[in-house]
């Protein structure tokens, strides 16, 4: 759809690119928690935590951004809901990918997905014609981003990988209406 | 010298009774007497044969009479198809043109006597003149209108051909006064003058719910409630209302739920085939505690029945039509006039209670037209009560309005039962209204504690429901009783009358909440009880034996439509009965 | 440029209420509640003066997930009851929440209605082409060959194509989304609620459970190749030869919304007993 423009070749400045890397963020820290809630309702409390854990992590993020930039409150997010190639934010994991008897292992999967998209974003920003302190910025985020793959792989080290048949439910679905 | 007398003028497509009986009950009217007209017709959509019936009267009533004095006819094609509806006696007239022939046996039968008068000769003989209005003049000749009352009448209706007309209905009266029976039929003197009205009980119902506040209609057309939306239509947006036609009665019935659940005041009328599609969505009001008004105009069932006539059928389904246990309010109007109080009433109760509330009009009474006295103004204090963000709390800032929001219960438990409804617009108390059972917040929930709760609330709504005098209508003394409602009323009261008020008569207005303790006062001393209404199987026993106690000896006078009760059977029955 | 937001602005969170959906986690339903919490916060609203009217099905369950006022009504009837509300209280937003089954079976007459009458209103099916409340019944979206306990082998019907009908009845605009894009969705909805008169937004929103095939839409949907129309001949040919993949706005046409406001009075209930004095 027209919404959605493709990659332009804009050049942001520093404030404009930390507002949108504050907005990816954000997203990604109120995504976990909206996927902890639904795991919490579905009686799945070891992958509600560990969306917990991952919405504190991007939040925690977000924050540092907001102190690095000495912003007391959010910034204006950039309109129109557009991100580059469409979409929502490269680190927002999309709400298709849970189902209710997922396992650790697979929120991490796609908890990985995200940071690697993520990677890929700010890497795509600073390989292209950008002001230097922009250029600088994406690289941090970049290398921000990698740092996290890498605690996220680590972690996936210690998870169980997922048995064999565990989306098997004897019970059918529930009419409710 | 008479106190009322009722005449019958009857006639095929184009003849124009219909016009002409209209006119005679504007000229009675005029001339200051009390009447009313109801009709009858084939089921054709034109060209049909069709019968106005007039009674005029030195009394308020609407009821029809125990038979027709005059019978008129501008010819007889199908006319005896209505003969069940046009009782005659020994002492009427049947007034025929000989030019159509011997009136039909079923009217001769009855030993009524045939006056012949020309009346297409008398036509024609004035250019532009019809038959009817020849026979409109007869009819008021013979009931000893003066013609001035019905040149008014005359100029009210007629667009063209008004002089001929008026020459016309001239020489009817004329006609009248050289028959040895003219002075039979004549009236006495006109009532004192008070203020009256000329209306219908659609009309009357529909200016009852202006008056309680209804600024949103939705309408779906069925005979016979139609004309009460027609009416509505340019008087709601006279007064800053709106009407939407719906495509069905789903449709309407939703609609005014949601008009409703915004706070407007809403309604919808409709008849018996209506209802039934409205009663899913009616349970909806109930669980979600929205107010609404549904108006039913009952016509002749089961399923389409017959549209055009009058029962008293659709109580089973107005009280109990609902699936699960949802309680309600149900009034019935007890006359023409009372269309207005009982509308108006059941919109504040609606209102006050937050709940559906049905209205048992009935086709006699919807589409009877009627010189009533202008009926006296209630003025019922009934309100819907509303959540408020108190002005302190407005201004405070968002974390209180917040908090605020997270402690607002639409559905809180309170003594009366009636908790505040916010209404959309308002901050700090937003909640989604359901037909799924609730907690005290809104939240949908299947737990055995909050749909006790919620079902003990919705009950106690309606039953510590104060009605105060509005209950019912109780006149007379004695310790026979007659235990009605609706349409029946009228003839019950002219039968009480007749006897001198020697009986009681309670015409309960309010079906539910059931009043049993009220019923039991009013009939203390009652040795019988005749129970009269119109349906085939008794519904108003049964509900009166289900959820009342009725004393002494019960019998049941009842019918199915489309034959109205007449003073005299009821009086029959009481006198047979006491008698006994 | 990075001015702090105002306190009159809010963000889509602030549209989102506390309860827990209770919809399947994968299901497209939530991002249509999030499409729909962006939008509404885009076009700068407050949620006292939105509402939110559903009907019966796993969709119609939206209305207490938003902070808005909400009316969840019975199966097919919600477009009616908005129609009510807009009509008494033109001041407030209104948006009705569907699903294919509530919507376009039950609902489908006052679907026909609501696109005629053009009242102000935004229209938001979500379409799994199931009955999900109810176990996984065929519903008039689905493909004639997929089998199910109630018509094994399928139902064999053609299926219904909401936006030619929302076009023939007169809907003032028409547009398709897909759950996997919820900022798409956001788009549409706000770009609906802000064009007069009765938009329809129909958005495909797979049902994890009754249609885990449907994960294929995915690669299935497309922007359509051609910009939206306000020649409803063309956007006629076009919807005839529609698959149901095609995203976006598909016709934006400019008839006057229904007129149904209350004029203001020009007579006190008292003065209409004129008509029946004597």
């Amino acid at each position: 759809m027209s919404a959605r423009s493709p990659a332009a070749a804009q050049a942001y400045d520093y404030a404009e690119f930390m507002a949108r890397a504050y907005a990816i963020e954000l997203e990604a820290t109120e995504r976990y928690a909206q996927f902890a809630e639904q795991m919490e309702a579905h009686n799945n409390p070891e992958v509600a935590a560990l969306f917990r854990k991952l919405s504190g992590f991007e939040a925690l993020h977000a924050k540092r951004i907001l102190g690095e930039m000495g912003w007391v409150d959010m910034p204006a997010l950039p309109p129109p809901l557009a991100w580059e190639g469409g979409g929502e934010g490269p680190e927002t994991a999309p709400f298709e990918a849970l189902h209710y008897l997922m396992q650790p292992y697979h929120a991490l999967e796609l908890a990985l997905r995200c940071e690697l998209q993520a990677l890929e974003y700010f890497e795509g920003i600073a390989k292209r014609d950008v002001p230097a302190q922009v250029k600088a910025a994406a690289l941090d985020m970049a290398a921000e981003e990698r740092l996290h793959a890498a605690l996220i792989r680590d972690w996936m080290q210690r998870v169980p990988p997922p048995a064999e048949g565990w989306d098997e439910d004897p019970d059918p679905p529930r009419m409710n209406e | 010298m008479r106190r009322t007398v009722s005449a019958a003028l009857a006639g095929s497509g184009g003849a124009g009774v219909m016009t002409a009986g209209n006119m005679l009950l504007e000229a009675a009217a005029a001339a200051g007497y009390y009447g009313l007209m109801t009709r009858t017709s084939g089921p054709q959509i034109r060209g049909g044969e069709a019968a106005a019936m007039v009674r005029v009267a030195t009394f308020p009533t609407d009821a029809q009479d125990d038979r027709f004095d005059i019978l008129a006819a501008i010819d007889w094609q199908n006319v005896h198809r209505f003969a069940s509806e046009l009782p005659l006696g020994a002492h009427s007239v049947v007034l025929g043109d000989p030019a159509q022939g011997e009136p039909p046996e079923v009217f001769l039968k009855t030993g009524a006597r045939f006056l012949p008068v020309p009346l297409k000769k008398i036509a024609a003989a004035i250019p532009g003149a019809w038959p009817n209005m020849v026979a409109l003049g007869v009819l008021a000749g013979l009931m000893g209108l003066p013609p001035e009352a019905l040149e008014r009448a005359a100029r009210k209706s007629m667009k063209k051909g008004l002089e001929a007309g008026l020459a016309a209905a001239r020489e009817g009266m004329v006609q009248a006064s050289t028959f040895p029976e003219e002075s039979l039929f004549r009236l006495d003197k006109r009532p004192q003058d008070r203020k009256r009205w000329l209306v219908t009980g659609n009309e009357a119902a529909g200016y009852g719910a202006l008056r309680g506040g209804v600024r949103f209609v939705a309408a779906y057309p069925i005979t016979p409630a139609t004309e009460l939306l027609e009416w509505l239509s340019p008087a709601l947006a006279k007064v800053g209302g709106t009407l939407v036609q719906a495509e069905d009665e789903l449709a309407s019935i939703n609609m005014a739920l949601g008009a409703s659940y915004g706070g407007v005041p809403a309604l919808t009328a409709t008849s018996g085939p209506g209802l039934s599609l409205m009663s899913e969505a009616l349970g909806l009001g109930v669980a979600a505690e929205i107010p609404v008004v549904v108006v039913d105009v009952m016509r002749t069932g089961p399923s389409t029945g017959i549209a055009t006539k009058s029962e008293q059928a659709d109580l089973d389904i107005a009280l109990h039509g609902l699936h699960g246990d949802a309680p309600h309010v149900v009034v019935a109007p007890n006359s023409v006039a009372d269309c207005v109080a009982a509308t108006e009433w059941a919109v504040g109760l609606a209102e006050s209670l937050q709940v559906p509330a049905l209205v048992l009009s009935d086709q006699y009474f919807g589409q009877a037209r009627a010189v009533v006295d202008a009926p006296r103004s209630e003025r019922f204090a009934l309100k819907r009560l509303v959540a408020e963000l108190k002005e302190r709390e407005a201004a405070g800032d968002q974390e209180e309005k917040e908090s605020k929001e997270k402690s607002y219960n639409r559905y809180a438990i309170t003594p009366s039962g009636v908790s505040p409804m916010a209404i959309p617009g308002t901050p700090g108390c937003r909640y989604t209204a359901d037909g799924l059972e609730h907690n005290e917040k809104g939240t949908p929930s299947s737990q055995a504690g909050d749909h006790l709760a919620q079902m003990d609330k919705r009950a106690r709504k309606l039953s510590q429901l104060d009605p105060g005098e509005h209950w019912a209508s109780i006149e007379g003394e004695g310790d026979t009783a007659v235990v009605t409602f609706g349409s029946c009323t009228g003839p019950v009261r002219e039968a009480m009358a007749r006897a001198g008020w020697k009986a009681k008569l309670v015409s309960l207005r309010l079906l539910s909440p059931a009043q049993p303790e009220r019923l039991a006062k009013a009939l203390a001393g009652v040795k019988r009880v005749l129970v009269v209404e119109q349906n085939h199987s008794g519904q108003f026993l049964r509900y009166l034996r289900a959820d009342y106690d009725l004393p002494g000896e019960v019998k049941s006078l009842r019918r199915p439509g489309p034959l109205p009760f007449r003073p005299e059977e009821i009086l029959q029955s009481l006198q047979a009965w006491e008698a006994a | 440029m990075n001015a702090p937001l105002t306190a009159a602005a809010l963000a889509a969170k602030d549209f989102k209420s506390d309860y827990k959906p209770v919809w399947c986690p994968g299901c497209g339903d939530y991002s249509v509640l999030s499409a729909i919490t962006k939008a509404l916060a885009t076009l700068g609203l407050r949620p006292e003066n939105v509402a939110v009217i559903s009907g019966i099905g796993c969709s119609s369950r939206i209305p207490a997930y938003t902070t808005c006022y909400g009316f969840h009504g019975v199966h097919g009837r919600a477009l009616p009851a908005a129609t009510g509300l807009k009509a008494a209280r033109p001041d407030l937003t209104v948006l009705v929440a569907s699903g294919d089954g509530d919507g376009y079976s039950i609902g489908g007459n006052h679907f026909l209605h609501a696109c005629r009458r053009n009242v102000d209103l935004t229209y938001i099916v979500m379409d799994n082409h199931v009955y999900g409340m109810t176990k996984g019944q065929p519903s008039p979206t689905t493909e004639p060959d997929w089998s199910s306990k109630l018509a094994p082998g399928g139902t064999g019907l053609r299926e219904f194509h909401p936006l030619v009908i929302a076009l023939a009845s007169g809907a003032n605009y028409i547009a398709r989304g897909f759950s996997g894009d919820p900022n798409g969705c956001a788009a549409l909805i706000a770009e609906a609620v802000r064009h007069p008169g009765f938009s329809f937004v129909e958005i495909l929103s797979p049902c994890v459970t009754f249609r885990p095939e449907q994960r294929e839409w995915k690669q299935a949907v497309r922007p359509s190749p051609v910009a939206p129309t306000d020649d409803p001949a063309r956007a006629a040919r076009r919807l005839m030869t529609d698959d149901g993949f095609n995203l976006g706005v598909l016709y934006k046409g400019s008839r006057p919304p229904f007129a149904g406001e209350p004029a203001a009075p020009t007579h006190a209930v008292q003065d209409l007993e004129k008509g029946f004095e004597l």
